[in-house]
C-alpha cells in the first residue's frame, strides 16, 4: 500500500494538468487532498510496522534480460523519512496557498516533486532509486525557474546542474558497480552482500558518495543550495532544504556506505593527517558546519540566512555518516527529519510569512515594520523555530544534535570542539536574525503605511506552521518513537559491511 | 560463381520491390490524377500510397522469416536485419506523414518517390555483405537526401545546404571509395567474410591501416560525427522539415547499422588496442578518438546555439558520438544497445521535428527564443516537446535514459577493469550533464519564459498532433518498459550471430 504514495503523487499530477477548470481554490483543494492522503499512507504504513524491519511492499522483474526489478521496500529509515516527506509535503501546499500565477501547474510539478522523493525512499532496486534521483531534477528547476525570485533563472540552473553532476557521478558508480559485480541485479541486498574488491570501493565509494553528498549540500560542493533556496518560491524551498537535500544524506547511507563499505577504510598511509575517506568526509562535514554558521552569521537577506544555516545542519548528518557507530548513525537519521521538519518551518516563516508580505527580505529593511507587532504569529513562530533549531531541549534538533555529539565523541574526540563552536556559532546566527528582523526596536517607520497595513496570517499558514511545530516537538519529546524503528534496520544484514568495520 | 536462383530473389527482395512499385504508383496518381488538386490532398493521397506500400513491405518482413544469403553471400538477411528494416520502414512511414501539413513544394510525387527511393537504398544497406553493393545502397540513399535536403527551391538557404551537403558527401564518398579499393587489394575480393580472412592474414600493414582510416572518415561523414560533421548544422537548418528529419532519423538507423555490421565482420581482427599502456594501432583507436572529439565538440558547440535545428544538429553530433562507444565495446550486447539507443533517439527527433514543422508554419523560423511562451500557445505540442528533449537529455524515466544506461553497461561489460572504457563512460556521463543545460534552455524558453502579449494559440491539424503524440508515446513506453523491444533485440542478434 505503500507504493500508492507515489502513485497518487503522480495521478494527482495529471490531474491537476487535465483539470478543466480555471479555478485556482479547487486545484488547491486537490493538491492537499493528495498530499494528505500520501501522508496517511505513509503513516499508516508507520504504524503497521513497528519492528522497524525490511518489508517488500513491490516487487516484480522490470527489465528481465537486465535483472533489473521493479522492487520498492522499506525499513525504519525509509518509514521515517516518508513521514517527512509526507509531513513537509501538506504544509508546502498549505504554504503555497498564495500561488496565484499558473497555479494548476505549479501543484503538478509541486507533486510529481513528491511522488519522486517517496519514490527514492522507497526504492531497493538502485536501477529505480537513480530512476526516481533524477526525476526529482526536473520539477525542481521549473518551480525554480518559472515562480522563483531573485536571479531565479540562474539559481535554479547552478542547482540543476550540481544535481545532475551529483547524480552522474552515481550513475558511474552505479553501472560499474553492476558490472563489476557480474550484471545480474542492481538491488541493493545483491550489491551490498557481493565483495567488491578493496581497490574498487577505495575509488567507487568517495565517487558515489560526494555524487549524493552533493546533493546533502556538503562543503565544498554546497553553493547551489544557498542561491537555490533563495531563489525558489517558498513550498519549493522547504521541499528543498526539507526532503530533497535529505535525499543526498540517503543516498550516502543507503547506497554509498551499504555497498562500498570497505572504501571507508585505512588507506594505509597518511595526507596531511587524512588516513581515509572517512576523516576527509568527517572534516569536510565539520567544515561545512562551522562554515555555515559563520556564513549565517553574516548575511543582509533573511532567506539566505537560513540557506546557509542549511549548510551547516546537513553538515551535522554527514558527520553522523561518519561516525560509524550506531548513535551518531541514528543520531544523523534522526537529524534527518529534526531538519526537514525545521528548514521547513524557517522557510515558510520567512518565505511565506514575511517574505510575501513585506516583498523585502533585507534584514535592515525588516528591522524598522516592528514585524513582531505587526505579525506577531509569524515572530512567534520563528522564535519557536529558532529555539529548535538552536538545539533547545524539547525540541527535535535537540535529540538529535546530542545523539550525533556523543557519535562524534566515540570517533573522533578532538572534533567535538569544533562542533560545539559551531552549535555556538548556530545560537548567534539565529538570535542575530531574530533580532533584526523581529524585534529590531528603533523609531517606528511605517513601511506599511497605516492604510496598507499586512494582510493577516491566514489559516493555512497557521495550520502549516502549528503541525511543524508540534511535529519537532514530538520528535524533541519522544525521539524513542523512531529510534524504536531506526536501530532495527540499522542492525539489519545490509548495514553488516559497516557494522563489521565500525561499531 | 553459383547459378543464380531467381525465385529466392525474388523472394528475399519482395519488400523492396514493393517499395519501389509503391513509389511509382504514388508519383503516377500524383501526376495524372491530382495535378490539380489542393497540395494537402495530394500529399495526402501519395503518402498513403506510399505509407500502404511500406505496410506491406513490412508485412513481409514479419510473417516470413526468409532467412538466407543471397549471389554468394553479396546480400544476406538475417532475423536481424529484418528488425532493422522494419525499423526503418516505420520511421519512413512517420517521416512521409510529417510531409503532409507542410507546403515546402509542388512536387510531391517526386518527393515521396524521393523518400522511397531513399528508403529503399537503406534496406539494401542493411542487408549488404559486399563492398559494392555497400557503396551503391549508400550512394542510392546519399544521392536521394543531397535532392531531398535541397528540395524547397524557393529558399536559397535550402540549395546552399543541399549544395553543400552533396560537397561534403560526394568527399566522403570517394574517401569511402578509396579505403574499399585499397580493401580489394588486400583481399581480391569485396565479400566482407573473404575480406576478414586477408584482414587477419595482413594485421596491421600500412594499406590496411589507410584502409580503416580513410572508411571511418567516409562513415563519419554520413553519422555526423566530429570532425566530419560541417554539412550538419546547415542541412538541419535549411532543409525541408521531412527532409531533415528523415536524414537525422533513418538515414542515422541504417547508417550506424551497418557501419556496425563492415566493421565487425570485415574488419575482425584488425580491432587493436586503445589503452595507452599496450596500445595497438586498428579501428577501434580510431573511432575512440572519433568518440570522444564528437562528445566534446558537439555539445560545447550546442550551447551557444540559438535555433534549436542548429542546437539539434550539434546533439546529433554528441549523440553520435555516445553511440560510437558501442563500436569501441563491439559486443553483442553493445549491438542491442547501439540499435535500442538509435532507434530511441530517431523516435525523439522525428517528434522534434514535427513540433518544429508546426510552429514555424506560424512562427516563421526556429529560434529557440521564439518557443518563448509556448506552453500557453499550444499545451500538447509543448506536453511533448518536453517529453523529447528530457529523452534526448537522458532523463529517466524516457527512452533516451535506459538507453544511455544500457549503453554504458554494455560498454564496461567487455572488459569491467579496462581504465579506458571507465573514463570513456565518466566523459560521457560528464558531457551529458553538459547536454542538460542547453536543452533545458529550450524547455525554459517554451515553459518559463512569457510570450508577447499579442501571441495567439499556435493551431496544429489533428494529424500533426497525432503523430507527435504517438511519438512522446513511444518515447514514454520504451523507456518505462524497455523490454518491448529489447527483448526482440537480443533474441534477433543471438539468432543471427555477430
Amino acid at each position: 500500500m505503500l507504493a500508492w504514495t507515489i502513485y497518487i503523487s503522480f495521478l494527482g499530477a495529471l490531474a491537476l494538468l487535465l483539470l478543466p477548470s480555471r479555478s485556482a481554490t479547487l486545484a488547491r483543494l486537490l493538491a492537499l487532498l493528495v498530499s494528505v492522503t500520501t501522508f496517511a499512507l505513509a503513516l499508516l504504513g508507520f504504524l503497521q510496522h513497528r519492528s522497524g524491519e525490511m518489508f517488500t511492499v513491490v516487487s516484480v522483474p522490470w527489465i528481465h534480460s537486465l535483472g533489473i526489478q521493479y522492487s520498492l521496500k522499506a525499513d525504519g529509515i525509509s518509514l521515517t523519512l516518508l513521514l517527512l516527506t509526507g509531513i513537509i509535503g501538506i504544509c508546502g501546499v498549505l504554504l503555497s496557498w498564495n500561488i496565484d500565477v499558473r497555479v494548476k501547474e505549479f501543484f503538478a510539478f509541486y507533486l510529481v516533486l513528491i511522488g519522486a522523493v517517496y519514490g527514492v525512499f522507497l526504492s531497493y532496486d538502485l536501477f529505480l532509486l537513480f530512476v526516481f534521483y533524477e526525476i526529482v531534477v526536473i520539477p525542481k528547476y521549473f518551480l525554480i525557474a518559472i515562480w522563483g525570485s531573485t536571479r531565479r533563472e540562474y539559481g535554479a540552473m547552478k542547482l540543476v546542474i550540481y544535481s545532475f553532476v551529483g547524480s552522474a557521478m552515481v550513475l558511474v558508480g552505479l553501472v560499474a558497480a553492476y558490472v563489476v559485480s557480474g550484471s545480474r541485479s542492481l538491488s541493493l541486498d545483491y550489491l551490498a552482500g557481493y565483495h567488491f574488491s578493496p581497490h574498487f570501493q577505495m575509488w567507487a565509494f568517495p565517487l558515489v558518495f560526494t555524487g549524493f553528498a552533493v546533493l546533502a549540500g556538503m562543503w565544498p560542493f554546497h553553493t547551489w543550495a544557498p542561491t537555490g533556496h533563495v531563489a525558489a518560491p517558498t513550498a519549493a524551498s522547504m521541499l528543498l532544504a526539507g526532503v530533497v537535500m535529505k535525499l543526498g544524506a540517503y543516498g550516502c547511507l543507503r547506497v554509498a556506505m551499504t555497498l562500498f563499505p570497505l572504501g571507508l577504510g585505512p588507506w594505509g598511509f597518511h595526507v596531511l593527517g587524512f588516513g581515509s575517506w572517512r576523516d576527509v568526509f568527517a572534516i569536510l562535514a565539520v567544515i561545512g558546519i562551522i562554515y555555515g554558521a559563520l556564513v549565517a552569521l553574516v548575511q543582509k537577506d533573511f532567506k539566505f540566512v537560513i540557506g546557509y544555516s542549511s549548510i551547516s545542519h546537513m553538515g551535522f548528518i554527514l558527520l553522523g555518516l561518519m561516525t560509524l557507530n550506531q548513535i551518531g548513525l541514528s543520531g544523523a537519521v534522526v537529524q534527518m527529519i529534526s531538519h526537514g521538519i525545521l528548514a521547513g518551518l524557517l522557510f515558510g516563516v520567512v518565505g511565506r510569512m514575511v517574505y510575501s508580505r513585506t516583498h523585502t527580505r533585507e534584514l535592515a529593511a525588516l528591522g524598522p515594520m516592528h514585524l513582531s507587532k505587526v505579525i506577531p504569529f509569524a515572530a512567534f513562530t520563528f522564535v519557536i523555530a529558532g529555539m529548535a533549531s538552536m538545539g533547545l531541549p524539547g525540541f527535535s534538533g535537540f535529540a538529535a544534535e546530542l545523539m550525533i555529539l556523543i557519535g562524534v565523541w566515540r570517533s573522533y574526540p578532538t572534533l567535538v570542539l569544533f562542533v560545539g563552536f559551531g552549535l555556538v556559532a548556530g545560537v548567534a546566527y539565529i538570535w542575530r536574525a531574530m533580532q533584526q528582523a523581529f524585534f529590531a526596536g528603533g523609531p517606528l517607520v511605517t513601511v506599511p503605511p497605516d492604510d496598507h497595513p499586512l494582510p493577516p496570517i491566514s489559516l493555512p499558514e497557521r495550520a502549516a506552521a502549528v503541525i511543524l511545530i508540534a511535529s519537532s516537538v514530538v520528535v524533541g519529546i519522544f525521539p524513542q518513537i523512531f529510534l524504536h524503528v531506526i536501530h532495527p534496520a540499522l542492525n539489519s544484514p545490509m548495514f553488516d559491511g559497516l557494522s563489521k568495520g565500525g561499531w | 560463381m553459383s547459378i543464380i536462383d531467381f525465385g529466392q530473389l525474388l523472394r528475399l527482395l519482395w519488400p523492396e520491390i514493393t517499395i519501389i512499385l509503391a513509389a511509382l504508383l504514388a508519383l503516377s496518381v500524383d501526376l495524372v490524377a491530382l495535378r490539380h488538386s489542393r497540395l494537402r490532398l495530394r500529399f495526402l493521397a501519395a503518402t498513403s500510397i506510399a505509407s500502404i506500400g511500406c505496410l506491406i513491405a513490412l508485412d513481409e518482413l514479419l510473417h516470413t522469416s526468409t532467412q538466407g544469403a543471397l549471389l554468394d553471400k553479396i546480400l544476406v538477411s538475417t532475423p536481424l536485419t529484418q528488425l532493422v528494416q522494419i525499423a526503418l520502414l516505420v520511421i519512413a512511414i512517420l517521416t512521409l506523414f510529417l510531409a503532409v501539413d507542410t507546403d515546402f513544394t509542388e512536387h510531391v510525387g517526386e518527393f515521396v518517390l524521393l523518400i522511397l527511393l531513399a528508403t529503399t537504398g537503406m534496406m539494401f544497406l542493411v542487408v549488404a555483405q559486399d563492398l559494392l553493393v555497400l557503396f551503391l545502397s549508400l550512394e542510392l540513399l546519399s544521392l536521394s537526401a543531397y535532392i531531398l535536403a535541397g528540395f524547397d527551391k524557393l529558399r536559397p538557404r535550402s540549395s546552399e545546404a543541399a549544395l553543400k551537403y552533396f560537397l561534403f558527401g560526394g568527399m566522403s564518398a570517394a574517401f569511402l571509395l578509396f579505403g574499399f579499393s585499397l580493401l580489394y587489394g588486400l583481399a581480391n575480393s569485396t565479400n566482407f567474410v573473404e575480406i576478414a580472412c586477408a584482414v587477419q592474414g595482413h594485421p596491421f600493414s600500412s594499406i590496411l591501416i589507410l584502409a580503416i582510416v580513410t572508411t571511418v572518415i567516409g562513415f563519419g561523414f554520413k553519422l555526423a560525427a566530429a570532425p566530419f560533421h560541417f554539412w550538419a548544422p546547415d542541412v538541419y537548418q535549411a532543409a525541408p522539415i521531412p527532409s531533415a528529419a528523415f536524414i537525422a532519423s533513418g538515414s542515422k538507423v541504417a547508417s550506424f547499422f551497418i557501419f556496425f555490421q563492415l566493421l565487425v565482420l570485415a574488419f575482425a581482427g584488425a580491432e587493436g588496442v586503445a589503452s595507452p599502456v599496450h596500445f595497438q594501432s586498428g579501428w577501434v583507436p580510431v573511432l575512440v578518438a572519433v568518440a570522444v572529439v564528437s562528445m566534446i565538440l558537439g555539445n560545447l558547440i550546442a550551447i551557444t546555439q540559438t535555433s534549436l535545428r542548429r542546437l539539434l544538429a550539434y546533439s546529433a553530433v554528441a549523440h553520435a558520438g555516445y553511440m560510437l562507444l558501442a563500436y569501441v565495446a563491439h559486443s553483442e550486447q553493445s549491438l542491442a544497445a547501439l540499435l535500442y539507443y538509435v532507434v530511441t533517439y530517431a523516435l525523439a527527433t522525428l517528434g522534434i521535428f514535427g513540433i518544429l514543422a508546426v510552429t514555424e508554419k506560424q512562427l516563421g523560423n526556429d529560434r529557440i527564443a521564439d518557443l518563448a511562451g509556448l506552453n500557453r500557445r499550444a499545451p500538447f505540442l509543448s506536453a511533448c516537446l518536453f517529453v523529447f528533449i528530457l529523452s534526448l537529455a537522458g532523463i529517466p524515466p524516457l527512452s533516451g535514459f535506459f538507453a544511455k544506461f544500457f549503453l554504458f553497461v554494455s560498454l564496461l561489460t567487455v572488459d569491467p577493469g579496462s581504465k579506458l572504457l571507465l573514463w570513456l563512460i565518466i566523459l560521457a556521463i560528464g558531457m551529458s550533464a553538459v547536454s542538460l543545460y542547453y536543452y533545458l534552455r529550450v524547455l525554459k524558453s517554451a515553459f518559463v519564459a512569457e510570450a508577447s502579449a499579442e501571441a495567439d494559440p499556435i493551431q496544429s491539424t489533428v494529424l500533426m498532433r497525432l503523430l507527435i503524440g504517438i511519438l512522446a508515446g513511444g518515447v514514454i513506453v520504451l523507456g518505462c518498459a524497455p523490454e518491448l523491444i529489447l527483448n526482440q533485440i537480443l533474441k534477433v542478434i543471438q539468432a543471427s550471430g555477430l
